[in-house]
């Protein structure tokens, strides 16, 4: 659609101011800090991404993860992979070719592959199935260093979730084997493993706790899970790219000290299952912003 | 007769039916099987990371509030896991113990091959030193945790256990058994000993 070209125009042009992002949000905090600086520097930080937050309302477009929204649309509708086609034939649980409004009800179970997915995990199968890409080759790798540019299914990932602006997350939870996930999801929330014994409660339980001084959202709690969820995938600035749902636990994982975990695998759907339903009812506002 | 058999029928399908309606329960063998499946490309040497303990299966089963003859038994499991150096002196050096606290290296995956020793994460979780800011919340303040005792040796010995063991003190504790998962040395805990419960440390000034 041209207008669309045009849009997607308009949003490339104002990137090119977005560099100065990273300053405006971290401010001092990857110095080593004087410590009667600690606390303010916490304090600048959020004041930082506030700021910026209060941008984004006023021009959505000034957001840098704008720049995989345009990505993942030109990726999702144009055809490509060994058979050649745009991915309008994918069912992401509405129809084939259904984005708007798919991201608010996902995960959910799908019958041609007999399994709950989550935005992720449906976009690898719709390469695969319909565009012919290797799925190992995919899962490769899945998620790119700091400073790099969110990989192919990063960037289809959250074009699919900004088609979703403004709904509120609503998983439908029919299928027996929704709830399955939703349930695995709570017990792996819960479950210590590692050479830390870390569980993500460790981290994500209680309220007003911070690993050095960095905030943990406790997300098991729906008032806070409602606030944060629906902000994945975000562009994380000290990272500089955009980081979805599957990545940031991956990351999680990593703090963990356990192995790379497989993007689309059951652990991350479920865990993602169990954090959208706790944040049901919660507004879907992607691509958000985070530290 | 027939009424009889009827109501009592009714009687026996009545919890299952409740039952079915009700979230599906998750044990421990379907997480093991979810887990399995989702680190397929975990190396060989990192296998043992996907499995848990007893202590940790108990811990996560009961969320961390194990009903009483769990919890006891975990800590006698735990205490027995200790061990101590041979010629006895649980106090090294502050000022490694300082490095130790401040470092989270280790053990993730973008660790290997190792750079250097692992650290403690002690500053992930609490503050210790007045001079460092950029402390957690997770566990409470250690600040003046030594001078606040009096530099006991009983408390030397409760803070050398804890470092090593949590668990041997409070069942299912959040804190890391960063001795009993081999991710410090005993030379390294003790570092840390000192630099919690050395009166010249700058956690006790
Ligand atoms: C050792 C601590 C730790 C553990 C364990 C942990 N996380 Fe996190 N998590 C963090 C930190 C720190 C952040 C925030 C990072 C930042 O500020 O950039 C975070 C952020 C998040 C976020 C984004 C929250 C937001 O503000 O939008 C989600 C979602 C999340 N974690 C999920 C999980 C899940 C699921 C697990 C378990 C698989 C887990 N975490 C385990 C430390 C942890
Ligand atoms: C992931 C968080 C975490 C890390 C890392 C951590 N602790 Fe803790 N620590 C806790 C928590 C939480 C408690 C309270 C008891 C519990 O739940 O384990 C605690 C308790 C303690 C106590 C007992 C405090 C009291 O009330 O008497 C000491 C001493 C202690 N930690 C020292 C250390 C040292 C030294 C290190 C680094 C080698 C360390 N901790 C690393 C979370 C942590």
């Amino acid at each position: 659609m041209p207008q669309q070209q045009e849009e997607g125009r308009v949003r490339r042009v104002r990137r090119a101011t977005l560099w100065l992002l990273p300053w405006v949000v971290t401010g001092g905090l990857e110095i080593t800090l004087a410590p009667s600086l600690a606390q303010d520097a916490i304090d600048a930080s959020e004041k930082g991404i506030q700021r910026y937050r209060q941008m984004l309302k006023a021009d959505p477009w000034s957001n840098p993860a704008m720049l995989d929204v345009d990505r993942g649309e030109a990726l999702w509708k144009t055809p490509r992979g060994p058979k050649a086609v745009s991915l309008d034939g994918c069912d992401l649980g509405k129809g084939p070719g259904v984005v708007k409004g798919a991201f608010a009800e996902l995960p959910r179970y799908f019958t041609d592959a007999d399994r709950v997915m989550d935005a992720e995990a449906r976009i690898v199968w719709c390469m695969e199935k319909l565009q012919g890409f290797e799925r190992a080759a995919l899962l490769k790798n899945p998620y790119p260093g700091g400073g790099r540019a969110t990989k192919d299914i990063g960037a289809l990932a959250t074009y699919v979730a900004y088609e979703s602006n403004g709904q509120k997350l609503m998983p439908t939870l029919d299928h027996p084997k929704e709830k399955e996930a939703l349930a695995l999801g709570e017990a792996l929330f819960f479950r210590r493993g590692g050479p830390m014994d870390f569980a993500c409660a460790t981290c994500h339980a209680d309220q007003g706790k911070r690993i050095r001084l960095q905030g943990l959202p406790p997300l098991s709690k729906p008032v806070e899970a409602r606030k944060v969820v629906g902000e994945w995938p975000a562009y994380r600035v000290s990272s500089n790219h955009v980081m979805t749902m599957e990545h940031r636990i991956y990351d999680c994982f990593w703090q963990m000290r356990m192995p790379e975990v497989d993007l689309g695998s059951e652990v991350p759907v479920a865990l993602t299952m169990y954090l959208v339903k706790t944040a049901e009812g919660g507004e879907i506002n992607a691509p958000g912003l985070k530290r | 007769m027939p009424a009889f058999f009827l109501v009592a029928l009714i009687i026996a399908l009545l919890p299952a039916a409740s039952a079915s309606a009700q979230s599906p329960v998750i044990d421990s063998a379907r997480m093991q099987t979810a887990v399995k499946q989702s680190w397929t490309q975990a190396p060989p040497e990192w296998q043992t990371r996907l499995t848990q303990d007893e202590t940790m299966a108990a811990c996560s089963q009961y969320r961390n509030n194990p009903p009483r003859v769990v919890a006891q038994t975990i800590v006698a499991r735990e205490k027995a896991s200790i061990k101590y150096p041979a010629d006895g002196k649980l106090i090294g050096d502050w000022k490694k113990g300082q490095k130790l606290a401040q470092s989270g290296y280790g053990g993730r995956f973008t660790d290997y091959p190792p750079r250097t020793e692992n650290g403690g994460n002690c500053y992930a979780c609490h503050q210790l030193s007045g001079g460092e800011l950029s402390f957690g919340t997770l566990g409470p303040s250690l600040l003046e945790y030594g001078k606040s005792r009096k530099f006991s040796e009983a408390d030397v010995k409760a803070v050398y256990d804890r470092i090593y063991n949590p668990q041997a003190v409070v069942a299912c504790a959040s804190m890391p058994r960063l001795g009993a998962n081999g991710h410090l040395s005993i030379e390294q805990i003790k570092d840390l000993v000192a630099y919690v419960m050395s009166s010249d440390s700058p956690v006790n000034k």
